[in-house]
């Protein structure tokens, strides 16, 4: 990847009516980069996305472009172009005369505007559409006349607001490989804001966590995934049971009564930490041969594996399986040394990672509320 | 269409007995007087008699236009700046539009005679600071200035209206595809509002193209217009033939200034009439 850093924001802050909504923000963009800012609502992960397209001003901190001071610069004359959240397509314009308005506000020669519009609707594979009015359009197709509409005027940085968001999931998976496509036909710097961790991981080149108005961590996904820095971010990206433990000394870690090897070190004698565990990292053994011994309280057929809940001394552990367990059945756990990944305390410690409150059905009633929210 | 219940049909059914009896009766009146004459047999003088009433077509059509065209150009910018400003200014400059409507036209009409007559405040203040008098009454634009000053809130509501109901969206996406505002106004908000502009216009231009009051008042009975024509043939029972005529011919002309309005609007949205 190109190392040139294109856009540096530094120490950006902002608060709507006394409310933090960013706090002290420094984040590099590079060329050519796919970058996913990815948070729960009300992370600040739009609103930092609007200070690259201008439209918000940073009460404090500087946006840099290529090396010069952004911050006043009206969106107008940034080689940025948004794909906004529920697209923003004009209405009273068709797909063609929305794809060609930015360049006839260049007042681009009529062939050239043609012919230019005629390789977006092929790049985009809406050939054929340019009469179209965009009300007759189904969501999908809005959405890459939108895109089209923002990477004509091909510029430096695309800023992609929960695009897929209201697609369904078909669509969405579709649209995940056509946008990673697009990106490395064109070259051009993605921004993309998601909510959807899944969505960040299968797309990005760099994945930056966001939390409370602050970064919380930037990686690439397989870093974000693998070592987490925090039990936000553990919990947030996939599943992960995050238990108390000490670090006894380096390599060995204490959790649920239970002394394991583990690859980590660098932390304090006794040093309280969080330690997570994938679920897919926990194998399920004879009662006798396990290190540590839970029962079965709730099994769900997922379809590949089986996702089981046991208790282990009071604390919920999620674990997915192949084997079949029934509910009530007592079973022994055990963890490999490198599945442990160890955390230090932080904010987020004890907030998250426990499964006892778990069901699908939660977990997909405060998704939906999350997209409402986010309007 | 989906076919109507029985509620809908008994709650639409005041209306429909209402406009049968005082909108389509009368109408019906409209044309079969239009088409008759004093014995009440069919007969097309009433309409051909109508070119030697050119003049007052023309006069009124010119006043009603200038006035609407001038409503349009105070009340599209006030509009977009009303829908800009904070929520209160806003709400105490809607309260300031309305205020008038409530007023009476005929006082409203009355009182702008009182301010520009020869003995009225205007001259008034004239002569108190040693200038000479002016003649407003009986001038051109005096009707047309009644025309304005009593019908612009028609023209701002309506438009301010659809500026309201525009999605902030729009103009960032504008922004964003690298219009300036002077560019956005032209290119985003101008079309989208369209719906609120042919609303406007239509709600000023109707009232002012038949207007009879104003003309008399305003114009001391030297300008002709339509109205008035209509009212004195009505006045004098004799010649409501003539009357009916001149309607019909001025409902149709409306109709299609209206129909070509629609046409500018792009086969748009909803258009509040």
């Amino acid at each position: 990847m190109n190392k040139e850093v294109l856009i540096r924001l530094n120490g950006i802050s902002k608060a709507y009516d006394g409310e933090t909504v960013l706090d002290h923000i420094d984040l590099e963009i590079h060329d050519k980069e796919f970058m996913t800012l990815l948070g729960p609502s009300g992370c600040g992960k739009t609103t930092t996305l609007r200070m690259i397209g201008g439209f918000e001003t940073p009460d404090e901190g500087d946006v840099f472009f290529d090396g010069k001071r952004f911050n006043d610069v009206p969106p107008y004359q940034r080689q940025v172009n948004t794909v906004f959240q529920r697209y923003a397509l004009f209405p009273h314009l068709n797909v063609f005369d929305n794809i060609a308005f930015g360049l006839r506000i260049q007042k681009r020669p009529d062939a050239e505007i043609k012919t230019k519009v005629k390789d977006m609707l092929a790049l985009v594979n809406l050939k054929g559409f340019e009469r179209r009015k965009v009300s007759t359009l189904s969501g999908g197709q809005q959405q890459r006349v939108a895109i089209a509409r923002a990477l004509i005027n091909q510029p430096k940085v695309l800023l992609l607001d929960e695009p897929l968001a209201a697609l369904d999931l078909k669509l969405r998976k579709d649209m995940q490989n056509e946008l990673k496509n697009i990106q490395h036909q064109t070259g051009i710097t993605f921004i993309y804001v998601t909510h959807d961790q899944e969505e960040a991981l299968s797309m990005s080149d760099t994945v930056v966590v966001m939390a409370h108005g602050q970064i919380q961590q930037i990686g690439t996904p397989t870093d974000i995934y693998n070592e987490p820095i925090n039990a936000f971010v553990a919990d947030f990206i996939g599943e992960s049971n995050i238990v108390d433990g000490i670090m006894l000394d380096d390599y060995r870690v204490k959790l649920a009564g239970h002394i394991f090897d583990c690859v980590d070190k660098g932390f304090g004698k006794n040093e309280p930490v969080d330690v997570v565990i994938r679920p897919e990292d926990v194998d399920v053994v004879a009662t006798e041969k396990g290190m540590l011994r839970g029962l079965v309280t709730a099994v769900t057929f997922k379809g590949v594996h089986y996702e089981i809940i046991v208790d282990v001394k009071g604390f919920k552990w999620m674990i997915q399986t192949t084997d079949f367990v029934a509910e009530g059945e007592t079973i022994g756990l055990s963890i490999d040394p490198d599945a442990f990944h160890i955390m230090k305390k932080s904010e987020f410690s004890g907030m998250f990672g426990d499964y006892s409150s778990f069901s699908d059905e939660l977990e997909k009633l405060s998704d939906v509320t999350e997209e409402i929210e986010e309007e | 269409m989906k076919k109507q219940s029985v509620f809908e049909r008994i709650a639409a059914a005041p209306y429909v007995a209402w406009s049968a009896m005082f909108i389509i009766g009368p109408l019906l009146f409209v044309v079969f007087f239009a088409f008759t004459d004093a014995n009440g047999s069919f007969t097309l003088d009433n309409i051909l008699s109508l070119p030697s009433y050119s003049h007052t077509f023309g006069i009124s059509l010119g006043f009603s236009l200038i006035a609407t065209t001038i409503c349009l150009l105070i009340g599209y910018p006030l509009a977009y700046c009303m829908s800009r400003m904070s929520e209160r200014a806003r709400n105490v400059l809607t309260i300031l539009m309305m205020l008038p409507m409530w007023i009476s036209l005929l006082i409203r009409t009355y009182s702008l005679m009182a301010l520009l007559d020869n003995g009225g405040l205007v001259n008034g203040f004239l002569t108190g600071i040693g200038l000479p008098k002016v003649t407003f009454i009986g001038t051109e634009g005096a009707v047309i200035l009644g025309m304005i000053y009593d019908f612009l809130p028609y023209m701002v509501l309506p438009i301010y209206t659809s500026m309201t109901k525009l999605d902030r969206r729009y103009l960032e996406a504008a922004s964003d595809l690298g219009c300036n505002s002077v560019q956005t106004l032209f290119k985003v908000v101008l079309p989208l509002t369209m719906p609120g502009v042919i609303s406007g216009v239509t709600m000023v231009f109707v009232p002012s193209i038949s207007t009879f009051y104003i003309s008399q008042k305003l114009g001391g009975g030297v300008f002709d217009l339509l109205g008035d024509t209509i009212e004195r043939q009505f006045q004098l029972a004799d010649t409501y033939y003539i009357g009916a005529a001149i309607s019909l011919v001025m409902m149709i002309l409306i109709l299609i200034s209206l129909a070509i309005m629609n046409k500018f609007s792009d086969g748009g949205e909803d258009i509040i009439v």
